[in-house]
């Protein structure tokens, strides 16, 4: 015999494989307002992949992110999870499956962690052991797994420690889908830091797909997969971060990914994607494969040196690289790292 | 015309009291002393007892009816504001309106009984728990408010979870005020038949019995006492995440 | 119908007793509200200005509001007799608190920022206090000083019962004066209630910087209502 409840569970197990988000011609207009908020917006988020929405002020990125769950209701087009329309949907029962953070984070007050975590499973009528359970497992997951952390209450943590519990909240169903509207936005820069580090690392193990909000192109970059740039309700340049920086569409991408796009790209690779040149037995300035290409640079210019040692992770020498490889790999044309 | 003039010009002793009881004390109650002991132990549960449980239903009545009325109203202006301007006139107009006065006003309507006692404390309540509990659904904090939408909690579902707890301790605040004054003007509330401890009071002053009255205000102004401390208490069991907060 | 019209003409027939009484009513309002302001204000101000002793300026204050004003004039008769003294105890009891609470928080949630800029700039204590904080306290002095007062010449209606005087001795006196008397009474101290409160609320008005005059705090409602609303916060905080 299978409960109401295994079946729920059942569901929501199945719902873990992430769910591809498509806007088609999407378009937002206030009346009175001769500019629309966004307009005939139209690209496609891959299951479990992080997409960035960035932009300047009033770009419209914030709207097009409220357009998915509908707190901000669309004058055209359409937006779809999974083939499914999010218009065929009951509003609330759309929102119960979509996992929303935010820059104020929106803990309730009142209510201790686990009953904020509980919130739309209690809706979903799952029983108490099984929500107890699941918020001890979530903020495990985010790095705050303990049982007294269950009873207490929102007020009684850091922003940053807050923020963690909000994205716990967002996934305690198991969503497929996540929308995060600037979530580090109100935290210092330590924290933030390594918030990020902590929710990519999350993103591996749990895949789910996300659509990310922020004004931040340093955290942009960091975190997307993917990101689209929007300028005026339009979608301007939609594209992986390298592409993105080797090649940006116009001016205005040009100058919002800033001048030193050359140096950002060096960010995304490690000394992993080079081909390295084998140990020539000279001591060099040294630095583990995990390296980041820029920080590589760094070391070298520093030392005086045009060569680095790559440490393997017991510390061993692998091979060699020189500046000329790493500058190489910001030439005229842009080439995407090797294996 | 000197200020004293309307008293005579000098405080005048109390008149020849008539002797009510009989019991312990005697003694003390023919020398008409401030407060016999020994009479208001023996007569407690006859007299003043029944008074007391009286005025405690006075009061709860008035107070609970008036909770209710407040909060729809407070929920009403909550969703339309229109609603807030001409509700706050109506129940500061009643509210201003002299207690003696009022009573005294209705009892022409309604005649001489508890009925038009409560219709006057209700009155007296609605100002306040109104203010109160319309200025508590407004504080909560609209960041909770944004993720009970977007969590998929339905307008009602997120008016009985997130709203109304949250709008909790103003409106604890307002109820502690309406009812201590609720337990002042019920005492007034005599006067027209409504009983309570104001019945005490006043028939106490007329035979001038030292101890009866000065025992029921006393007693008026423990209940006052004691129902705000309870209401504090029940405050503070409500809201328990009001104290645990960072400094 | 008849018995509010045979009211009116109460009032046509009995000008001197109306007139005599409605002095004496503020006569011990007046003299009440004068002792609690005496005491009150200085009192809340100053503390409002150190900002110390929140717990006294606001809980004690409102353990003294909730004593039943009946309860304290007949306490007050068997101890203090008949006559003056016990109602304007009560009085001052009951308009005090109210009135030290206003200006307590009045003076209290005056900007930080901008009295730390006055001390800076070289002003005195004394002068922060007369020239940045009383000035910036002054709606919710007044708030204050206006809920009391109304207060107060409400409640002198008990007045009465302590041999008192006032409009209350013919609300009471129906034996006397008959149903229009007592309808007579009960309109004209209503009236006067609200009469005082108007004439308070233009003072108020008067008394206030004018920069801050456009702030939402003249309607009688507001007067009325500034009190319970610093009340809810101020419980808060307890």
């Amino acid at each position: 015999m299978v409960s109401g409840e295994d079946m729920q569970l059942a569901a929501t197990r199945s719902a873990t494989t992430a769910a591809p988000i498509v806007f088609q011609g999407v378009s937002k207009r206030y009346p009175g307002r001769v500019q629309a908020a966004v307009e005939n917006l139209s690209f496609e988020v891959p299951s479990g992949e992080i997409c960035i929405l960035i932009g300047p002020s009033g770009c419209g990125k914030t709207t097009a992110l409220k357009m998915v769950n509908r707190l901000i209701p669309m004058t055209d087009g359409d937006i779809t999870i999974d083939g499914k329309s999010v218009n065929a949907t009951e509003v609330s029962q759309l929102r119960r499956g979509i996992g929303y953070v935010f820059q104020q984070i929106g803990l309730f007050p009142h209510l201790t962690v686990e009953d904020n975590i509980g919130t739309v499973p209690r809706l979903l009528g799952w029983s108490k052991a099984r929500i107890r359970d699941r918020a001890l497992e979530l903020l495990q997951l985010v790095g705050l797994g303990s049982e007294d952390n269950l009873r207490r209450y929102p007020g009684e943590f850091s922003g940053g420690q807050q923020q963690r519990i909000g994205v716990a909240r967002a996934m305690a169903v198991d969503p497929p889908l996540m929308l995060m509207d600037e979530p580090f936005g109100a935290i210092d820069p330590i924290t933030r830091d390594r918030l990020q580090d902590d929710f990519l690392r999350l993103h591996r193990d749990v895949r789910k797909t996300i659509i990310f909000v922020t004004h931040d192109i340093d955290e942009a970059i960091k975190m997307g997969d993917r990101i689209a740039i929007m300028r005026d309700g339009r979608l301007v340049q939609i594209d992986t971060p390298d592409n993105l920086l080797a090649a940006p569409a116009d001016e205005f991408v040009a100058d919002f990914v800033g001048a030193d796009r050359g140096l950002k790209r060096l960010r995304v690779w490690t000394l992993n994607d080079l081909k390295l040149d084998p140990f020539s037995g000279t001591m060099h300035p040294a630095a583990p494969a995990s390296t980041s290409l820029r920080d590589a640079l760094s070391l070298m210019l520093t030392a005086g040196a045009t060569r680095v040692t790559v440490l393997g992770q017991d510390g061993a020498a692998l091979g060699c690289v020189s500046l000329q490889a790493i500058a190489a790999m910001l030439g005229p044309e842009p080439r995407t790292p090797g294996p | 015309m000197s200020v004293l003039a309307p008293f005579g010009g000098t405080p005048s002793p109390a008149p020849t009291p008539v002797i009510p009881g009989f019991g312990g004390g005697q003694s003390c109650v023919v020398k008409n002393g401030q407060f016999c002991a020994g009479w208001f132990a023996d007569n407690f549960g006859s007299r003043f007892a029944p008074r007391l449980v009286e005025h405690i239903e006075l009061t709860a009545i008035a107070v609970g009816v008036g909770m209710l009325i407040a909060l729809a109203a407070a929920l009403l202006a909550y969703r339309q504001g229109w609603f807030e301007t001409p509700f706050t006139l109506l129940s500061a107009f009643l509210y201003t309106i002299p207690s003696l006065a009022f009573f005294e006003l209705m009892v022409q309507v309604t005649g001489i009984n508890r009925f038009t006692a409560e219709i006057a404390l209700v009155s007296y309540t609605l100002l306040i728990l109104f203010r109160n509990t319309l200025a508590g659904l407004r504080a909560v904090p609209p960041d909770a408010l944004e993720a009970a939408q977007a969590m998929g909690l339905s307008r009602r579902q997120t008016l009985i979870r997130v709203e109304l707890p949250l709008a909790l301790p103003p409106i604890m605040a307002g109820l502690r005020i309406a009812t201590v004054t609720t337990i002042s003007l019920a005492t007034v509330a005599a006067y027209i038949g409504a009983g309570g401890l104001g019945e005490p009071i006043f028939d106490g002053i007329q035979t001038g019995f030292k101890t009866e009255f000065i025992a029921a205000g006393v007693l008026a102004i423990a209940l006052a006492l004691v129902a705000d401390g309870l209401l504090v208490v029940a405050q503070r069991l409500l809201t328990p995440w009001a104290r645990h907060m960072r400094a | 119908m008849q018995t509010l019209i045979n009211s009116f003409t109460f009032f046509g027939h009995h000008p001197g007793l109306m007139w005599d009484k409605t002095l004496a009513h503020l006569s011990i309002s007046f003299a009440s509200i004068g002792v609690a302001l005496a005491i009150a204000i200085p009192l809340g101000v100053w503390l409002g200005h150190l900002r110390r002793a929140s717990f006294l300026a606001i809980n004690v204050s409102n353990v003294f509001r909730a004593l039943p004003s009946l309860a304290m004039i007949s306490i007050g008769i068997g101890v203090l007799g008949i006559g003056f003294a016990n109602v304007l105890v009560a009085l001052v009891v009951l308009a005090a608190p109210v009135v030290l609470t206003n200006a307590y928080v009045a003076v209290e949630q005056v900007d930080r920022n901008t009295v730390e800029a006055a001390r800076a700039a070289g002003m005195s204590p004394w002068q922060v206090l007369t020239r940045i904080e009383l000035p910036l306290a002054t709606p919710l002095i007044f708030a204050g000083i206006r809920t009391g007062t109304v207060y107060v010449v409400a409640t002198a209606t008990l007045a009465t019962f302590a041999g008192g005087g006032g409009l209350g001795d013919i609300i009471v006196n129906e034996p006397t004066y008959g149903v229009p008397g007592v309808i007579a009474g009960s309109l004209a101290i209503t009236v006067l209630a609200f009469g005082i409160d108007g004439l308070l609320a233009l003072v108020q008005r008067a008394a206030t910087p004018r920069p801050l005059r456009k702030q939402k705090r003249f309607s009688r409602t507001a007067a009325v209502v500034a009190e319970p609303a610093r009340e809810d916060l101020v419980i808060q905080q307890s």
